[in-house]
């Protein structure tokens, strides 16, 4: 391999030499932090870990997600602890799937100018926007499956003049989804029922009483459907 | 991106790929599945264990950073807590914020019970939010609770506690159900019936997925549960000791501030231990797939107060962890790719094991393709691998299936410059999971007065190991059912004067047995440098 190239970054405004095959996670521990908060899943899962950073010589403020992106030189880097963001409480069991229930939750989402600023900083690559828009209009399933991917790294709600937290309108918009619009799924009822009624009991029951034996064998012929 | 020489060794895949499409690889027999095993599983490298010295499960074998964790001393300094001063008073306490933390919860309140969950990071920041793959459970009409509980024990060689494998099966379509409800997304057909997969080790098609999402979707939605029942929930402040009281029952815990590092003290008439697992312990320098709090703190501290350890010589290796590019060294790759028909390779492009054998032996093939036969893949940062050749999900599904059914790995590859639907890519088996831990009863409790325990934290389930799907399942549903007993139980509970008399006792018996350190645990937090020391 050839030599370790070595990156300078600037972590709280103190300047750090980096090797550049880490990421910004990866980096602050190599400065010789030890992450408290900003450092949960360290695989994109979790969105613990949004990181604002500003490269020497450009204005533009950036933020990504610190164990899903490389180190630069010249960055200036910092995290978003903790970013307030409102939920509205619920009863799943009571909630009506219209647009005027996700409205009375989040009557902010008609305060949405357009700027497309929530889109541009999605660390998931999110049309952001659009979700919101579905979400206005009572497009439950649409708006899921536009937000399906979103980890709650609450960038989009830094920069949305209008205060939305878009990652909780999404999660509502899929709950409602998940529970009310998605086609119901019969056999799952059927043996949840079959189970209440004890009808699934002896097969289970005659299995339990062999020796190990016996059930190694019956493992080992099983049948395996394709 | 590839280096050059890695774009030559892909040709190879290529060229072998028209003959093996349509041409299962053959399982190994029992006979080779437990040579492969024995040459080349960590579990079975001894230099990685040791004997505990001390506690009820003294002279067993557990992993040498395990055995560290728990031959040390108490975090706290006695004489700085107070006991007298109660700063949280509840009926359920719940140690951990991940599904079974969550489902414990949301059982728990319904019973009328006061609950509250500590936990060291953030709400969710958890092993539940990474899982990608799916969730198991017997709904499909060519399958049944009874057939699950066979692939079960076979998966976990028949050492698995049956008891408790009846209660994971039996519960699992009502758990499916119960997650529906709240409104988890779960993939469907068109009229509703649910897209289900095969999984490494399963005789039915039962996993359950939400995408590549699955473990993310079911926790934010727990969470969202979570909040709107108004559950207090107490982040940043790990539980670094229990609490018993003259009776010996649990009691209570003493919290830990990350941030002011204060100590607080919780009563609660019943604790339900869900910290998870064990990834970040590194055994054997392994990578893992786990999240940064993975670090055994429910052992610890259930052994602490004379809870059983069961299985704890029992580590998961999942076969498929990213070994290129560095930067997701011991990512998961979810089995859902091998699910899905991806097939391991060697460096000549020549599959040398069945892609859906359980995870055990598929790693255990791996470790031998890599170091007993020399035919893996060198990287540049000196790391092994061998290819899983993902482009032929889309060349027997149909174009587009890689990116609609795994968007978080495709995802993850293409930030680093690999497009997995078009080149394969390099796995090495990374620390996945912790088959063992506190022995439970299908109620959730341990021998312990009032410690009841859920999740990755508890042993027995699984036995020696444990198959793709049952993990989501299991913390479903041992933590409602942990959940609705503690709950109840708490009704009836009388708390006598608080003491930590068993960590001075512990204390003694470190001394006792001759174990003079300075270490310190649960561990909390691990502490990485890169190569920086160097
Ligand atoms: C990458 C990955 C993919 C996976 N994929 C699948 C899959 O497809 N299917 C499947 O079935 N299983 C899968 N698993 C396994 C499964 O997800 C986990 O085993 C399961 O989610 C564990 O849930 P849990 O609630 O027990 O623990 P976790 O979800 O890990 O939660 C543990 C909680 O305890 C907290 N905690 C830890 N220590 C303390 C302490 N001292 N005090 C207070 N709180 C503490 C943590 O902060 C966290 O909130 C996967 C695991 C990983 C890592
Ligand atoms: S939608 Fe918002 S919270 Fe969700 S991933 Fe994108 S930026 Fe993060
Ligand atoms: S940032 Fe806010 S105001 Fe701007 S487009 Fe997004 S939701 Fe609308
Ligand atoms: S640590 Fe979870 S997304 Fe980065």
């Amino acid at each position: 391999m050839t030599e370790k190239q070595m990156v300078d970054v600037f972590i709280l405004g103190k300047k750090y030499s980096v090797p550049s095959t880490l990421t910004i996670m990866d980096a602050m521990e190599y400065a010789g932090y030890q992450l408290i908060r900003g450092c949960g899943c360290r695989s994109g899962f979790c969105g613990a870990c949004a990181t604002v950073y500003r490269t020497k010589g450009d204005n533009e403020l950036k933020v990504v997600l610190a164990c899903q992106s490389k180190v630069e030189d010249g960055m200036y880097l910092t995290q978003i602890p903790f970013f307030p963001g409102k939920k509205a409480v619920y009863d799943m069991e009571k909630i009506e799937p219209t647009a005027e229930t996700m409205g009375e939750m989040y009557p902010e989402l008609y305060k949405c100018i357009g700027c497309n600023s929530c889109t541009k900083g999605c660390s998931q690559g999110l049309n952001v926007m659009q979700y919101i828009a579905y979400a206005q209009r009572g497009e439950f399933e649409k708006c899921a499956e536009e937000s399906f991917d979103c980890v709650g790294c609450g960038i989009c709600a830094t920069r949305c003049p209008a205060g939305i937290t878009h990652f909780n309108v999404g999660l509502l918009a899929r709950r409602i989804t998940g529970k009310y619009i998605a086609p119901k799924s019969e056999h799952l009822d059927i043996r949840v029922q079959e189970i209440e009624e004890g009808r699934m009991a002896a097969e289970l029951d005659e299995l339990m009483s062999k020796s190990i034996d016996e059930l190694k064998d019956l493992y080992n012929h099983r049948d395996i459907t394709k | 991106m590839y280096t050059a020489e890695m774009r030559e060794l892909i040709k190879k895949v290529e060229a072998t790929r028209s003959k093996r499409l349509g041409h299962d690889f053959p399982r190994l027999s029992p006979e080779a599945k437990l040579e492969i095993l024995k040459k080349n599983h960590p579990d079975y490298i001894e230099s990685g264990f040791r004997t505990i010295n001390l506690g009820v499960n003294k002279g067993e074998k557990v992993p040498l950073e395990l055995a560290n964790l728990i031959e040390a001393k108490s975090r706290i300094e006695m004489d700085k807590i107070n006991l007298e001063k109660i700063d949280h008073d509840v009926d359920v306490l719940i140690v951990g914020a991940g599904g079974a933390g969550a489902s414990a919860a949301i059982e728990a309140v319904k019973t009328g019970a006061k609950v509250m969950i500590a936990t060291k990071l953030r709400f969710g920041d958890a092993n539940t939010m990474m899982a990608e793959g799916g969730i198991q459970a017997a709904d499909k009409a060519d399958d049944s609770p009874a057939k699950h509980y066979l692939d079960v024990m076979g998966g976990g060689h028949f050492t698995n506690v049956p008891e408790l494998v009846k209660a994971l099966v039996q519960d699992a379509p009502e758990a499916i159900k119960w997650l529906n409800d709240f409104g988890v997304m779960f993939d469907k057909e068109e009229d509703g019936t649910m897209l289900t997969n095969h999984g490494g080790g399963t005789s039915r098609k039962r996993m359950h997925a939400a995408a590549d999402y699955s473990g993310a979707e079911i926790m934010r939605v727990l969470r969202d549960e979570v909040r709107n029942l108004g559950v207090e929930v107490v982040e940043f402040s790990p539980v670094v000791e229990l609490i018993k009281d003259l009776d010996g029952k649990v009691a209570g815990a003493i919290l830990f501030n990350l941030e002011t590092e204060e100590y607080s003290v919780v009563k609660a008439k019943t604790v339900i231990l869900t910290t998870g697992g064990a990834g970040r312990l590194h055994y054997q320098g392994f990578p893992t797939s786990n999240h940064y709090g993975a670090t055994a703190d429910g052992l610890v501290l259930g052994y602490r107060v004379g809870a059983e350890l069961a299985f704890a010589d029992t580590i998961q290796y999942h076969p498929t962890g990213v070994a290129f590019p560095s930067q997701i060294f011991g990512a998961l790759v979810t089995e859902k790719v091998r699910g899905l028909g991806a097939t391991p390779l060697n460096i000549d492009g020549e599959q040398f094991v069945y892609h859906l054998e359980t995870r055990d032996i598929e790693a255990s093939a791996i470790i031998n393709e890599c170091k007993v036969n020399k035919k893996g893949i060198n990287t540049p940062t000196g790391e092994v691998g061998v290819w899983l050749d993902t482009p032929l999900i889309d060349i027997i599904h149909g174009e587009g299936t890689l990116e609609k059914r795994l968007p978080a790995m495709y995802r993850m590859f293409k930030k680093f410059g690999i497009d997995m639907t078009k080149e394969p890519i390099l796995i090495y088996p990374t620390l996945h999971y912790q088959n063992g831990g506190l022995l439970i009863n299908e109620f959730g409790e341990t021998k312990i007065e009032n410690l009841y325990v859920a999740g990755e934290c508890a042993g027995g389930i699984h036995g020696r190991n444990r198959l793709m799907g049952n993990s989501l399942l299991d913390i479903i549903v041992f933590g409602r059912r942990a959940g609705k007993n503690a709950g109840k139980r708490s009704k009836s509970v009388v708390i006598k004067d608080l003491t930590l008399g068993h960590v001075a006792d512990y204390h003694k018996e470190l001394i006792k047995n001759g174990i003079e350190t300075d270490r310190v645990s649960p561990l909390l937090l691990p502490r990485y440098r890169h190569g920086a020391d160097k």
